[in-house]
């Protein structure tokens, strides 16, 4: 019940609050709380950086992604024996730079985020909105196909569903969409049927506003908390199956530079040439973890229940 | 109690059956049908398609077809694979036991890991030893497994050569599978070093699958741990004069283990997830990597047949967590 984020309605305080300051803006509060935790910071930093290298790729790496130097196969990082700095990180065995597909491939990864989270969040926030609105046998009917769905593992549903659909990005991020957007499902409609009785919700009904309104502009906002924090979270889980379909020969297809497929590519060469192998998964590793860092960040400081924890 | 079981196993007879509906769905909403794809590449002729396509069933109406399957099911006939030609439920069955065996590892290892680390970090909150293991388990919940478990055959196989790279047991090595348990059935075939044998096999895959649930556990034990330490009846206990010992040990970890058990419960499905990726990593003959070969191989009715009997394991295992948790907390089994 204690959860609701900002309740739009303050209880008024009994003796009249002596100072004249404003009280913060939300946004104000908001980073007061998430500043205060390093992990988040770091997290977000380094999610900016990423952003920034997706965005910049064309000017920031040394190499086309595609393009295949035939006199270079294989070649170590550059600080390693036969290693050259026009290289960095070394090339792969048809002879492209490590470095420059490492570069392009954060657009992959951000990309899937952004597609995945999206899709799972208008999906599962309309479903979960109307479960919650309507109760009775939709809300039955959708709460079942939600439970259908979370039966499966996760990534063998998408794996399965990729299957299906023909192995490609835009099919993976369907697929990892549909797996995820139970959760949204689940969060929303639990968060509405907690506002729905409140007094300011109450209060816009009688003031004659329509289901509609009532359900995306008086509760949806005050529902956002949580689904930030699970679209954060949600983020990373969809990068990491998506590295994960495209290194089941599922996911986004050579050569193309994501990588996940990257290191599919890599695995014959494991026990002859770390360098191939060992990069690709860096890059998931942290970008993963980063975006898991802000979240649990940003979980503290939009869960007032949790803050002070 | 009784009532909770009723409405629990309620609860999942809709959800099997639309799991069963999305498993017949699967194969017919592939393209081309039942009787081309048994046919593979070679294709077939339209004669004898059509006759096996009335033999079979298939040009029925599709709720009848879908009321066969049901009754084909429940006779334990999940169909036959195309590839092997044997039936599904005996593949299963058969690749099943080396996916626990594998599982059950991970799973002992995550929880005796996972556990005392969590719970002592959750004691000691701040200090180093606690930022030490919410780093490890933030770093384990997001590491992609099928990197860390090549890693770990660079350094282990390749560069320090303690460990065999792929498969359950050297090739050595032939006995009966009685059970198709490698570790018991290597033990009980008492051939020198095939114990051995089988225990350095199971040593890396074992460490990949622990990965995620080893974090999770940790994480959820110490706020746990955390939540529990701030209630009345600590305070009471500690006021007593109890050692701090016996506080955590007696009081406040039978009731931080509450919420624990879900999470242990939960994590079948990420064992199984995770199963895909680390069979197929270390050549693990399990349902994991049958799963995968079998999709790659276009082998449908084994897709189907595997979706289908996965998603009963974990329904299951979920409802005997549901059930656990209601035996230990008897708050759950009284509200609604």
């Amino acid at each position: 019940m204690d959860n609701a984020p900002q309740s739009p309605v303050p209880s008024v305080p009994e003796t009249p609050v002596a100072s004249s300051a404003a009280p913060p803006s939300p946004l104000k509060e908001f980073w007061f709380y998430f500043s205060e935790n390093r992990g988040a910071l770091i997290g977000f930093y380094i999610i900016l950086a990423i952003v920034f290298v997706a965005v910049f790729a064309d000017f920031i790496a040394p190499h086309g992604p595609t393009e295949q130097y035939r006199d270079h196969l294989l070649q170590p990082p550059a600080w390693q024996d036969g290693g050259d700095w026009s290289f960095i990180l070394g090339t792969d065995a048809v002879g492209r730079d490590i470095l420059s597909r490492l570069i392009y491939g954060a657009r992959f990864s951000l990309f899937i985020g952004c597609v995945v989270v999206f899709l799972s969040l208008v999906v599962g926030i309309s479903l979960g909105l109307i479960a919650g609105f309507l109760r009775g046998s939709v809300e039955t009917v959708i709460m079942r196909l939600m439970d259908i769905i979370l039966a499966f593992p996760s990534l063998l549903l998408a794996l399965v569903m990729v299957a299906l659909l023909g192995p490609g990005l835009l099919n993976a991020m369907i697929a990892i969409a549909l797996v995820l957007q139970p959760h949204f499902v689940r969060l929303t409609r639990a968060q509405v049927i907690n506002e729905r009785s409140r007094d300011y919700v109450v209060a816009s009904r009688m003031a004659g506003a329509g289901t509609l309104r009532l359900m995306f502009i008086t509760v949806l906002p005050n529902c956002m908390a949580p689904l930030i924090v699970q679209s954060t979270l949600s983020f990373s889980t969809a990068i990491l199956d998506a590295a994960a379909l495209g290194f089941l020969g599922m996911g986004a297809q050579p050569p193309t530079p994501e990588w996940g497929t990257m290191l599919a590519e890599a695995r014959e060469f494991i026990l002859s040439a770390w360098w191939v192998v060992s990069f690709p998964g860096i890059a998931i590793l942290v970008t993963v973890l980063s975006f898991n860092l802000m979240g649990d960040g940003l979980r503290d400081a939009l869960d007032p229940k949790l803050k002070r924890s | 109690m009784f009532r909770f079981l009723i409405a629990k196993l309620a609860l999942l007879v809709p959800t099997f059956l639309g799991v069963t509906i999305i498993a017949f769905s699967f194969i017919r909403l592939i393209p081309g049908d039942p009787i081309e794809l048994m046919a593979g590449e070679r294709g077939i002729d339209p004669e004898r398609h059509k006759q096996l396509m009335a033999e079979m069933g298939f040009d029925r109406p599709i709720w009848q077809q879908y009321l066969d399957f049901l009754d084909k099911l429940v006779q334990g006939d999940l169909g036959t694979s195309i590839i092997t030609k044997q039936p599904v439920l005996s593949e299963f069955l058969t690749l099943f036991p080396a996916t626990i065996e594998l599982s059950l590892c991970a799973i002992v290892l995550a929880l005796v890991v996972g556990l005392p680390a969590g719970v002592v970090a959750g004691v000691k909150r701040g200090s180093a030893f606690d930022h030490f293991v919410m780093g490890g388990a933030l770093v384990g919940y997001s590491m992609p497994i099928f990197w860390s478990g090549l890693l770990m055959i660079i350094l282990f196989s390749g560069i320090l050569g303690w460990t065999p790279v792929s498969g359950r047991i050297s090739v050595m090595y032939y006995f009966e599978d009685a059970t198709g348990f490698m570790l018991y059935d290597s033990w009980m075939s008492g051939e020198d070093g095939a114990f051995a044998s089988a225990v350095h096999h199971l040593v890396l895959p074992t460490m990949v699958l622990a990965t995620i649930p080893l974090a999770v556990i940790a994480r959820q034990t110490r706020s746990a741990i955390l939540e529990v330490l701030g209630e009345d009846y600590i305070r009471t206990a500690r006021a007593k004069g109890l050692t701090p010992r016996r506080v955590v040990a007696v009081h406040a970890l039978r009731n931080a283990l509450i919420p624990v058990v879900t999470t242990i419960g939960l994590q079948i499905g990420v064992l199984l997830a995770g199963a895909i990726l680390t069979e197929t990593i270390f050549s693990w003959p399990g349902i994991g990597k049958w799963m995968v070969d079998s999709i790659f191989r276009r082998d449908y009715p084994a897709v189907q047949g595997g979706l289908l009997l996965i998603a009963a394991i974990v329904m299951i295992v979920n409802l005997l967590v549901d059930l656990l948790y209601g035996l230990i907390n008897p708050r759950i089994r009284h509200t609604e």
